[in-house]
């Protein structure tokens, strides 16, 4: 216990020695959060359209009318030209043009279906395909009203189905709110894991750690006297980063917060495990980093469902992303952040952190106990 | 003179650099396993929405419409419920993110005209998803009803004009998220790799002491410099070759814009790149403050807000503003519209220009900063 105290002593007095790496691992989060909370989001509203109007009716105002009208467009360029078009996409001045064709008043007026071009700049395919569905949304909404209106008119009992939607959880639907969860989950991992990852490395790399190894400790209190500190660090960052969130993004947190801080105890342990076992592999501190980064940051951006959504993946990588931990993370916090889910509901992903940690202690342990001999 | 120093001094990095194995692999691997990792995962495609459904009619028509919720593609039905009230538990589990209620009377209100309304109930966490899951629900629906208008009985139908859709997408005609990806991921590994190896340059020597050692040859501070990130130039322009090879040959993006303008505009970011990776040696004390400065500093921010995953004009202005700060905005965007528009220099120019600037002002930093630390 005393020799796990000194070294937590000694590896306490070096981050703090070193202010400027202190200051990475708290103020980083930080701005990671404020940066990517205000800048990260997929909302696309107001799309840049460009009209071409080629028929000139009350009826085909009255369809710009109500593209307007929804909220999601504006109309910024009226192109003569298939090519003026192909310029104005070029230029990134417009997203979406809607070409309705000379005729269209005609064609609804003798119960024809009058065909309405959307042309797509489809370089920016998420983009491209929301507006999509907009589009078509609303129309699917428009062809409604013509029924209604021609049932009134006509008298005759037509049918038609509406559609009522209502969101939970997020009703605005800001990405932001989605992403904010992964961001915490994404930041905890990196810290994590960078720091660790050079702090036994750079000690080989000084040479320091033959003075380590000539002394009586044992593998695991050098394993648990290098890890507390950096633990605490990052549950101090996981505060912070929390109290940026309400502050600043409202983000309330709707479940229980003890349960959150263990949760995120239970995967800083693997995380900051998994950072010791990259440090014994290596020799350099470039390597180290360099493996850190790949390990950890790549797959965390990817396979963990941070932004891109797991199921639409193909099978292997599906598959991939279980040895991912932020994966687990992120599920339970964004269940306990956004929809006050208690952490009971996930049993599989708290299982599977648990396995995560054990299983990095583990290894970490016997690699460190290896270099020992 | 000149020429020999800098010669010298490329050999002596040749060697180090090739004398690491371990190192090597690493630069020539990791490109490959980015470009495949991004190029798979990074979709954003959306399919397979797990919806829960509570049918509250049971007849024949409420059937129909579940049948084109479940033949779409889009929708993956995870659980059948009676009631309503069981769609809360639903959600908050997060076992489905979708719910469609089909209220009781919804065949005798369609057939009597009453238009009947089918509740779409969304977990609007992941507001992507949800949005696109009540774009695709609302469509479907309005199929319905069209093909219920089509079928409408009777002699003789009043004539109802509809409006049809017709998507024609440019550049990407399948949307695929991976033709956007792709070629923004090479950007983004170009930088990884050089922003690591030039940020090491000058504070590893000086960490093992042998920074001293150059200090006290004759060698001229601008060979020194010279040479030392030549062969990292070099090493950047086969990571270049490699990753446009698997966008092209694995992927098959089209390459639709001439290639030698793109390998130029890349040479550019290389330097760019490797200027800022200079600087960055030349100001931090050790290899973990190089490091770390490196990755939150400049490679995140580039890599979030250079718009390669997140679209720039949803950002704030002030971040917007920020964007013109970032050489890899730049690039991305040469690298995207060479891709598939098949654009050229012609429309490109003030993007390659920026690079230009970005470049020659870089270097000049690191250069007068470089000189101070030989000193």
């Amino acid at each position: 216990m005393r020799r796990i105290l000194a070294v937590i002593r000694k590896e306490t007095h070096q981050i703090l020695r070193d202010p400027l790496s202190l200051g990475i691992l708290l103020g980083v989060p930080t701005m990671m959060l404020l940066l990517y909370g205000y800048a990260l989001n997929w909302d696309v509203r107001d799309v840049r359209t460009a009209l071409v109007d080629r028929d000139r009716t009350e009826e085909s105002r009255a369809l710009a009318r109500a593209m307007t009208g929804s909220g999601y467009f504006r109309f910024v360029a009226t192109p003569a030209s298939d090519a003026e078009i192909e310029a104005i996409f070029d230029r990134n001045q417009a997203r979406l043009a809607i070409v309705i064709p000379a005729g269209f008043a005609r064609d609804l007026a003798a119960g024809r279906t009058a065909s309405v071009q959307a042309i797509l700049d489809g370089a920016d395919a998420n983009t491209a395909t929301t507006i999509l569905n907009y589009v078509n949304a609303l129309v699917a909404d428009y062809n409604g009203r013509l029924v209604v209106r021609a049932s009134a008119r006509t008298g005759a009992a037509l049918p038609g189905i509406g559609v009522a939607t209502r969101v939970w959880f997020n009703p605005e639907l800001r990405s932001t709110y989605f992403l904010l969860p992964g961001l915490i989950a994404f930041i905890m991992m990196i810290t994590a894991v960078v720091s660790t990852s050079l702090s036994v490395v750079r000690e080989k790399e000084r040479g320091t750690l033959e003075q380590l190894r000539i002394t009586p400790m044992s593998t695991t209190e050098l394993l648990v006297g290098k890890t507390i500190p950096y633990l605490v660090v990052s549950l101090v960052a996981l505060t912070i980063v929390l109290v940026t969130a309400r502050v600043l993004f409202g983000l309330r947190i709707q479940g229980s917060i003890v349960q959150l801080y263990l949760v995120t105890f239970l995967f800083l342990v693997g995380a900051l495990a998994f950072g010791l076992l990259i440090s014994s592999l290596v020799s350099r501190q470039q390597d180290a980093f360099q493996i850190a980064g790949l390990t950890s940051m790549l797959p965390t951006v990817l396979l963990s469902g941070f932004i891109f959504p797991i199921r639409s993946m193909p099978l292997p990588l599906q598959i991939l992303s279980h040895i991912v931990p932020a994966r687990y993370l992120m599920r339970i916090l964004r269940g306990i952040i956004l929809k006050g889910t208690p952490v009971t509901a996930y049993p599989w992903d708290v299982a599977a952190l648990f396995v995560y940690a054990a299983l990095m202690l583990t290894l970490a342990s016997t690699r460190l106990a290896r270099r020992k001999a | 003179m000149f020429r020999a120093q800098v010669r010298h001094v490329f050999l002596k990095e040749v060697a180090q650099l090739t004398r690491n194995k371990e190192a090597i692999r690493i630069f020539l691997i990791a490109p490959f396993m980015q470009m495949l990792a991004f190029g798979y995962a990074a979709t954003t495609d959306i399919k397979d929405i797990p919806f829960l459904l509570v049918d509250q009619d049971k007849t024949a028509e409420s059937r129909t419409l579940i049948q084109r919720f479940t033949g779409s593609g889009f929708f993956r039905l995870a659980g059948v419920e009676d009631s309503p009230t069981a769609v809360d538990q639903w959600l908050v589990r997060g076992k489905a993110d979708l719910a469609v209620v089909i209220p009781a009377g919804y065949a005798r209100d369609l057939v009597a005209g009453n238009r009947p309304q089918v509740q779409v109930l969304a977990d609007g966490t992941d507001s992507n998803s949800s949005m696109r899951g009540m774009a695709y629900a609302a469509q479907i629906v309005g199929q319905e009803a069209a093909a219920r208008l089509a079928l409408q009985a009777g002699p003789a139908p009043p004539a109802i004009g509809q409006i049809r859709i017709e998507p024609r997408v440019w550049y990407n005609p399948d949307l695929k998220s991976r033709w956007f990806m792709v070629p923004a991921v090479m950007a983004m590994v170009i930088m990884i790799v050089l922003m690591t190896l030039g940020s090491m340059a000058v504070v590893r020597e000086r960490e093992l002491g042998t920074m001293e050692q150059l200090i006290v040859t004759p060698l001229e501070p601008r060979a020194l410099m010279i040479g030392k990130l030549a062969p990292y130039a070099v090493l950047g322009m086969i990571e270049v070759l490699i990753t446009t090879s698997v966008a092209v040959g694995w992927f098959r993006v089209p390459l639709r814009g001439p290639f030698l303008e793109l390998f130029a505009t890349a040479f550019l970011f290389v330097l760019v790149v490797l200027a800022l990776g200079l600087l960055v040696s030349t100001i931090a004390r050790t290899q973990q403050q190089a490091m770390m400065a490196s990755m939150f500093f400049i490679m995140t921010p580039m890599i979030y807000l250079s718009g390669f995953l997140f679209p720039i004009e949803n950002m704030p202005p002030l971040i917007q503003a920020v964007t013109y700060l970032l050489p890899l905005r730049y690039f991305a965007e040469i690298v995207r519209g060479m891709f598939l528009r098949g654009a050229t220099l012609a429309t490109l120019w003030p993007n390659a220009l920026a690079l230009a600037v970005f470049a020659v002002v870089l270097t000049a930093l690191a250069a007068r900063r470089f000189r101070k630390t030989l000193d």
